[in-house]
């Protein structure tokens, strides 16, 4: 659960994708879809978008109801087995997506409109103002997240969807915020935007207009990072049995199959399919965000075809520092055999 | 004219490969005379950095040395072929023979180590016998050399200014008294006194230590001043070169003249400012014939179709050569 | 030293904000929580332990706001962290000092050699770009996005089990006297080996990832090239140059993520059942034993902090840039 390190932060100051806003950058956004990660991840998550709208009705069971059929195997019937009671796992997952797709988006949107608010103001507007609200924004940055939302919510009888998601969204603003201050710091002082100021336009047009759009990146990096985030809060407070149980997502199957000793009675498909929905629905929206760090540090691009074949022979991997020599024009006369490099203890030995 | 120390020939250098290939450098033969300081000019995009950093295989991903020759000349022993070198052979060569002042002064030092650090590990990769009092005693002549103090060496990088940042890495590109220094744009990044402080250190140090610089500039009035031998180049190609005086005198290409009224003479007759209009070629869609020919102002009838050989322009002019068909000497390049 | 000082007092003021927060939190309940309390507590509870929780949710309201404030205050400056109602009257100070050595070993310890390790790979991937190693990224992608208390769910399901060497719960041999002697340790590392397993590969695949973004970026710095031209051998240029420099983001990355990793860990000790702060917050909620709940969340909050406050001092050592300016 930990967050990458955004390579996002270190490269944007210096760097050209962003710098200018241009018709050229412009046509570029488009082609981070054709980034194979971020297409893949955009893939996945509109998967997991449609099974949050179709999962209920095309359920084969209610998620509740028991049946005579207990703890069995998967099979034609129960694709993914049955629980204690006899419900079907395999309807409980499809059920338990809606819950987690609301909650994960609308903690990433909470997040990420608070993170906009508070970064952008505080790196545009500099001074008192800046250094209150970075102040804050490291303070939610320090304070362990997880622990605090778990109290929050353990607090607050019967903990609904939309409680969870405005507690984790409420408490996990800050790292996006921190990471457009500083986005927002340098883009201000970048010549197009002193010359908007310069010609003396207010202060929101020049946010909303030459700034914002050049974040666009950033924010929407942050808001992937937001929801992976919330996602796995919301089902370890599921699973630890703070939020409601009444509602179904996946965190509250891994409740009841660790309430119950799944693991002991050997019931392996009742936390296997949760547990994998939810790694690779992670795994979806870290592809989202390499594709984006990637569009916006060329460098991290792979560079194609990685190996190549030299002049001498050896297949070799292009690397920086030792450029491959690939060829010899036949027109040259035929080489020298092998000449001795001076050595520099032979040159030592001259001075 | 001294022997050559280091001769490129017929060197290519591509940035990608197979049918994406964009070829950054094509055919170029140049000849670095013991001594001398030859000057490369051009226009950023014409190649002339890529042309450096592929001679001493530094060129990053993804570029590939396509065809040619890099042969250097030791003061005693066989030439050697650079481009054909092992790593690790390469790794003793380089800066012992061939050292390198790069373009940004700000990025060229590493920001966590000492200066000390990083003139001593070079003398000690290559001078592995030396102790390290003795290391140490020469980078304090070398600061010495550049006129900085010698407790500087306990200096980081973040504390030393960008000319004094530069004046460290040129005193690490003598470290090993190499016979050939290419220098990258070393002043571009400075002031424009400083910049007169170091060119005029540097050709000092060149007199008394005898190595021969290849500098790269895309600022042809400093070459002018500076250097013995000027070559310029255009879209990846040489096309003219001559020694300094005759080609401010008399350019025989039309870019080079174009570059030459591109900046204001401070002596002699005045002339009128004009510049070259259009810009540089895209090298991916290279323009058939002369790449110069859809801007220069004298193009005719062959210009657009063939492409004119870098050749001597006629008997009245030893030690020139250019590429252009105003000049009938010129042939055209086989295909 | 300036810049020490001022994380100093930055941290000083996220203490007092984040023991603020835990102030405020049970005043915003509304309704009446005791009330509540005492209903599911069906009169096991005493009048004691009653009385101490209408302090703590301030609903002994003869007080102002800011007097109960003072008190709290005075209170914590006494280490009293208030009783525990589960199992009153135990001070909650004493079950959370039993609970930390736990922590502190198993999240502490595990913490930093994921990080190490997976800074160390990190390294080696980014240096060696286009190896095979690439072809393994997917793969720690996919591990960091698996929660580790499922991974550790995983584990037990497939190593621990009857007869097997590792044990499934616990923090040592149940009968075992906790002391500092042979027997006694090497239970305790023989019951912390899956856990510590589970929380390294869950967390070092992060590491290893943005270790290996940052080796690229820096590999195309210029002074990459110039340790290059100057014929440095290869382990210098990649250690001394590239990764030396590339540590600082991650350095500073970690400082900055340890509250992330530190809450994910504490589930892992929930699937053990290892008796850590994590697995005594878990049996805290499912009591609603609120002064408990508080009193961790305050002894985790400190811990990190004064973690970052360490991972602040590495930054200062390692980076020269901050030593001077502050």
């Amino acid at each position: 659960m930990s967050i990458p390190t955004s390579s996002i932060e270190q490269v944007i100051p210096k760097q050209g994708a962003m710098a200018q806003p241009s018709a050229a950058a412009r046509r570029r956004r488009w082609r981070f879809v054709a980034n194979g990660k971020a297409a893949t991840g955009l893939a996945l998550v509109a998967g997991y978008l449609l099974l949050a709208v179709i999962g209920p009705w095309i359920a084969p069971y209610e998620p509740d109801a028991r049946s005579n059929e207990l703890l069995q195997p998967p099979s034609a019937q129960h694709w993914f087995g049955t629980t204690h009671l006899g419900q079907d796992v395999f309807s409980q997952i499809l059920v338990g997506a809606r819950g987690v797709m609301l909650v994960g988006l609308t903690a990433g949107v909470v997040a990420t409109v608070l993170s906009v608010l508070v970064g952008v103001t505080a790196g545009y507007l500099g001074g008192l103002s800046d250094d209150t609200l970075s102040a804050l924004s490291n303070v939610f940055l320090v304070i362990p997240a997880l622990p605090l939302i778990i109290i929050v919510t353990s607090t607050i009888t019967d903990a609904g969807d939309l409680v969870v998601a405005l507690v984790i969204g409420l408490t996990s603003w800050a790292w996006g915020a921190r990471v457009l201050r500083a986005q927002t710091l340098s883009l201000r002082r970048r010549d197009y935007v002193e010359a908007a100021r310069a010609t003396g336009e207010s202060t929101w047009r020049i946010i909303g207009f030459e700034i914002l759009p050049n974040l666009t990146a950033v924010i929407a990096s942050g808001f992937v990072g937001t929801v992976i985030f919330a996602v796995m809060s919301e089902i370890t407070l599921a699973f630890i049995g703070i939020s409601s149980v009444s509602s179904w997502n996946w965190g509250t199957i891994l409740f009841w199959a660790q309430s119950q000793q799944a693991l002991a009675q050997g019931a392996w498909w009742w936390f296997v399919p949760a547990g994998l929905a939810i790694a690779l629905l992670g795994t979806a929206l870290a592809l989202i965000n390499f594709g984006i760090d990637e569009f916006v540090s060329p460098r991290l691009r792979s560079a194609g075809r990685a190996r190549v074949r030299t002049a001498d022979g050896h297949v070799v991997r292009m690397r920086v520092g030792f450029t491959p020599v690939l060829a010899r024009p036949a027109t040259l006369p035929p080489p020298r055999p092998r000449p001795e490099v001076v050595t520099p203890q032979r040159k030592e030995a001259d001075r | 004219m001294s022997e050559p120390v280091l001769e490129i020939r017929k060197l290519c250098v591509d940035y990608g490969l197979g049918d994406e290939a964009v070829h950054a450098v094509r055919d170029v033969d140049l000849t670095l005379h013991r001594g001398e300081v030859l000057g490369l000019a051009g226009e950023s995009g014409s190649g002339k950095s890529t042309l450096a950093y592929g001679l001493t295989r530094l060129l990053p991903p993804p570029g590939v040395i396509s065809g040619g020759e890099v042969i250097y000349h030791p003061v005693d022993g066989p030439p050697v072929d650079v481009l054909s070198l092992s790593p690790a052979r390469l790794r003793d060569f380089r800066w012992a023979e061939t050292s390198i002042v790069f373009q940004g002064a700000m990025n060229s030092l590493n920001p966590v180590h000492k200066v000390s650090t990083q003139l001593l590990d070079v003398i000690r990769a290559h001078e592995p016998g030396t102790t390290r009092a003795a290391r140490l005693a020469r980078a304090r002549d070398l600061l010495r050399l550049v006129g900085i103090a010698a407790d500087r060496l306990d200096s980081y990088p973040h504390q030393l200014s960008g000319g004094m940042r530069q004046r460290v890495m040129i005193a690490m590109a003598l470290a090993l008294e190499p016979q050939v220094v290419i220098m990258d744009e070393p002043t571009t990044a400075l002031d424009v006194v400083m910049q007169r402080q170091i060119l005029g250190q540097l050709a000092e140090l060149r007199e008394r230590l005898g190595f021969a610089v290849l500098f790269i500039t895309h600022d042809l009035s400093l070459l002018v001043e500076f250097s013995d031998r000027i070559a310029i180049m255009y879209g990846g190609r040489i096309v003219e070169e001559a020694p300094a005086g005759e080609l401010y005198r008399r350019a025989l290409h039309p870019y080079t003249d174009g570059l030459l009224h591109s900046f204001p003479a401070l002596r002699g007759p005045r002339r009128e400012l004009t510049g070259i209009p259009g810009s540089p070629p895209d090298l991916r869609a290279m323009p058939t014939g002369c790449a110069f020919h859809p801007r220069c102002p004298r193009a005719f009838t062959p210009c657009d179709a063939e492409l004119p050989l870098l050749g001597p322009p006629g008997d009245d002019d030893p030690g020139r050569a250019v590429a252009c068909w105003l000049h009938p000497a010129a042939a055209a390049v086989p295909r | 030293m300036t810049y020490l000082l001022r994380r100093l007092a930055f941290y000083l003021f996220t203490a007092w904000a984040a023991l603020t927060i835990n102030f405020f939190i049970p005043r915003m309940i509304p309704g009446d929580p005791v009330k509540s309390l005492i209903s599911r507590y069906q009169g096991q509870l005493s009048t004691d332990a009653i009385k101490s929780l209408y302090v703590l949710f301030g609903l002994d309201s003869h007080d102002s706001i800011w007097d109960q404030y003072v008190d709290y205050w005075k209170q914590l400056f006494h280490g009293d962290l208030g009783l525990s109602f589960t199992a009153f009257p135990a001070p909650v100070s004493d079950m959370i000092g039993d609970a930390l050595p736990w922590t502190l070993a198993l999240v502490g310890i595990t913490t930093l050699v994921s990080f190490a390790l997976g800074t160390g790979l990190g390294v080696l991937a980014g240096w060696r770009r286009g190896s095979w190693m690439d072809g393994l990224l997917p793969a720690t992608t996919f591990l960091s996005s698996v929660p580790y208390f499922w991974l550790g769910l995983v584990a037990i399901a497939v190593l621990a089990g009857p007869g097997s060497f590792f044990p499934s719960s616990g923090g040592y041999e149940p009968g075992l006297v906790p002391a500092l002697d042979t027997i006694f340790l090497g239970s305790a590392v023989q019951h912390s080996l899956l856990p510590a397993a589970t929380i390294l590969i869950s967390s070092m695949s992060g590491w290893i990832l943005s270790m290996r973004n940052m080796m690229v970026t820096v590999a195309a710095e210029d002074y990459i090239t110039v340790a290059h031209a100057k014929g440095l051998p290869e382990r210098r240029v990649a250690l001394n140059y590239a990764a030396r420099n590339a540590l600082l983001p991650n350095v500073a990355g970690f400082a900055l993520s340890l509250g992330f990793i530190v809450g994910g860990t504490l589930l892992v000790e929930i699937v053990f059942s290892y008796p850590g702060l994590g697995f005594l917050l878990f049996r805290a909620v499912g009591a609603k034993d609120y002064p408990l709940m508080q009193g961790i969340f305050l002894v985790i909050t400190f811990s990190v902090l004064v973690a970052n406050l360490l991972a602040d001092v590495a930054y200062l050592l390692l980076d020269p840039r901050t030593r001077k300016e502050g």
